[in-house]
């Protein structure tokens, strides 16, 4: 009986058309391995190739940097990279929030810097609070600080470019406030105790072994999640993936794990004493996209941001509470924001009135378009920021080895951002001219 | 008026006016369960404040709207939706990122653990889509993007069923289709009364109506000039209740 009606309902028909091409994932008409790479060739000659033109732009760089500088690719400056990119990503994620329901938050860059500086404050002498007590405090007042955008966006009705806006000034004020107030500042500058878990987020790492581990049982479990939901799907008379599409999947998760663990494992020290392993800000943020990822996919929040982005006005008919659903993305926002700017921190084992928030919000917005969110709403994953967040990186960390200016520093900051937002609009155009 | 007890649907002398503009006068007409009730009329008729003061966006200044025989105040779209009145706009309110599942259990997603159920839910909504006889759908885990006017139309319908809906209104649901999807969603609108579920369908195209009918009535001016069974109506004495508000034949 299951079977027979999904015969009725979900025959394969003729040839895919071309509307169902642009718009449905190969996994969703696919019966089979071979029919899901000729679906997948399809939607690349539609011009639909997602992620695809992104990952060669990477390739390309990586070439050219290499080239340029022979260490592009040594273990040491590509664990650098990765610390790098954490930033970018969180950052990445933290705009992704916003952008899905096609809005925009650039309060974030000194968000992240407020926020920052206020766990450094509270866990630096004379206080020597804990460093977790640090961590909530600094991200309670980032949720209070997305809460108010939030409520003035959604309540008052105004547009979330001019509301952030002002937060992107009023932030830069009030960290320079704690700054100037603070009891632990020398001229503006907090350091990190090397000894807080929040200085050894980014310079302290996993042991070779553990790294190991962790990375076998991350990829099994996902595996068996995925064999899993397939299986329950199935006995449920219901579609799921091909099983080879299941196996390509995790075996490519499986090969960007050990690639991860063969360069992190190897030595990264210049210096005679080897520093080997994972840092552990690498999995915080794998941690942190998985469980934003879980929001998204699987609960109704989620559903109701994705729908909120494409139609407000369906989900407000849906009877959805679209100013909650919002106001709860800028509290987002700006608490992953937060997390941004400890990392930020972590990384330069102090917190300085340095931080570039400027810059910082615009990479936020290109790490979050260049994976693949949409500035127009509705349309990305949280994953995207993943590989936006490493492009970036890539770029930085390139142009400094070739110790290139601030002045072009700008005009690639620029290029990056204004390019990312021409292939979201292309990408649209082409969405749309059905 | 003792047949109003079978009725699901009664309007009886709704007024409504918008400053010296008077919308609806006098409006008076009922909607059985299980029949498909056409609401014809030239632009400015009135039909679109009718179904919008059915749907609770408006209230009526005078008169009153029976459900099951009983008054009711309908006082928003939450009120009449909690009643088990649907209203499908001609936009269909659908999100076009979402698939079709997501589409209709949108606000009224399955849980589990506090998780989407989306097994349950896939499970449900394929039911309902084979009751609706809607197979044309490649698969329903495809987003509304992909589909073609007239599925998605179907879309709006099942996710109308799959709330419970006990009324129906459809305004234009054939506007901008073409021939053989105008007959896919005839057949839905069929295929919904079947089930007992009372509809009330606007339409300009004389030739829809006629087909999926069971009765007509005809509003002018804000009057409803004509209510009766479809076969007391040809095209020609709905062309004439329509721009004239009388017709020479009528009997």
């Amino acid at each position: 009986m299951a079977t027979d009606d999904v015969a009725k309902t979900e025959a394969p028909g003729p040839a895919l058309t071309d509307a169902e091409l642009r718009a449905a994932a190969p996994e969703v008409l696919a019966t089979n391995l071979s029919e899901y790479l000729k679906a997948w060739g399809q939607r690349i000659r539609n011009g639909e190739s997602g992620a695809l033109p992104v990952l060669a732009g990477l390739v390309g760089i990586v070439i050219f940097f290499q080239l340029e500088q022979g260490q592009f690719l040594s273990s040491q400056n590509l664990v650098d990279l990765l610390v790098e990119a954490a930033i970018f990503i969180m950052f990445g994620a933290a705009e992704a929030f916003v952008l899905l329901l096609s809005e925009i938050d650039l309060s974030i860059g000194f968000g992240a810097g407020f926020g920052a500086f206020i766990v450094c404050e509270l866990i630096a002498p004379p206080d020597n609070l804990p460093w977790w007590i640090g961590v909530l405090g600094g991200l309670a007042v980032m949720a209070v600080v997305g809460f108010v955008q939030g409520s003035l966006i959604t309540r008052l009705g105004l547009p979330s470019f001019i509301v952030t806006l002002g937060g992107y000034l009023g932030l830069q004020g009030l960290m320079l406030m704690v700054a100037g107030e603070s009891r632990s500042s020398v001229g503006g500058v907090i350091n990190i105790n090397s000894n807080s878990p929040i200085y050894k987020l980014v310079n302290s790492h996993m042991s070779t072994t553990l790294g190991w581990i962790v990375m076998a049982v991350v990829v099994a479990a996902f595996g068996a999640a995925q064999l899993l939901r397939a299986r329950s799907r199935r006995a449920n008379g219901l579609a799921a993936a091909p099983l080879g599409v299941t196996i390509l999947t995790i075996g490519l998760a499986a090969v960007g794990g050990i690639v991860l663990l063969l360069i992190c494992n190897s030595n990264q020290s210049l210096g005679v004493i080897a520093i080997e392993g994972v840092p552990w800000v690498i999995p915080f943020v794998m941690l942190v996209l998985a469980f934003y990822s879980w929001l998204l996919g699987r609960t109704r929040t989620g559903r109701y941001i994705y729908a909120i982005g494409a139609n407000p006005e369906a989900a407000r008919r849906a009877g959805i509470n679209v100013k909650r659903i919002v106001t709860f993305c800028f509290v987002m926002s700006s608490v992953t924001a937060g997390l941004a700017g400890v990392i930020y921190a972590s990384n330069q084992g102090s917190m300085s009135t340095d931080i570039d928030g400027g810059q910082y919000v615009l990479f936020a917005v290109a790490a979050a378009v260049i994976g693949g969110t949409s500035l127009f709403g509705g349309r990305g994953k949280m994953w995207n920021a993943l590989l936006g967040g490493i492009i970036i990186a890539t770029v930085y960390n390139g142009l400094a080895l070739m110790t290139v200016g601030t002045d072009v520093d700008y005009m690639v900051t620029a290029v990056v951002l204004v390019a990312a937002v021409t292939l979201d609009s292309l990408v649209r155009r082409r969405a749309i001219a059905r | 008026m003792s047949t109003e007890q079978n009725e699901l649907l009664t309007l009886r002398g709704v007024r409504k006016s918008f400053g010296p503009v008077q919308a609806l006068d006098q409006i008076s007409f009922s909607a059985p369960a299980g029949k498909v009730t056409a609401l014809l009329g030239d632009n400015g008729a009135g039909k679109s404040v009718t179904i919008k003061t059915i749907a609770g966006l408006w209230q009526p200044d005078e008169g009153e709207i029976l459900w099951r025989g009983q008054p009711v105040q309908i006082h928003g779209p939450r009120a009449s939706e909690a009643l088990g009145i649907t209203t499908i706009y001609q936009d269909l309110a659908l999100c076009d990122n979402l698939d079709i599942v997501q589409n209709m259990f949108l606000g009224h997603e399955e849980l589990r653990h506090h998780m989407l159920d989306e097994a349950k839910m896939e499970i449900a909504a394929r039911k309902t889509l084979k009751e609706l006889s809607v197979t044309t759908v490649r698969s329903i885990r495809q987003p509304v993007a992909s589909l073609s006017g007239g599925q998605r139309q179907s879309v709006a319908v099942a996710k109308a069923v799959m709330s419970d809906a006990q009324l129906v209104i459809m305004d234009e649901p054939t506007a901008a289709l073409g021939v053989a999807q105008t007959g896919m969603v005839l057949e839905l609108v069929k295929t919904l009364a079947g089930r007992g579920i009372a509809v009330i369908i606007v339409s300009h195209n004389l030739n829809d109506v006629f087909e999926v009918a069971d009765r007509i009535v005809i509003l002018y001016l804000g009057r409803a000039v004509a209510e009766g069974p479809a076969s007391e109506f040809d095209r020609q004495s709905a062309v004439d209740y329509m721009t004239t508000g009388a017709s020479r034949r009528a009997a």
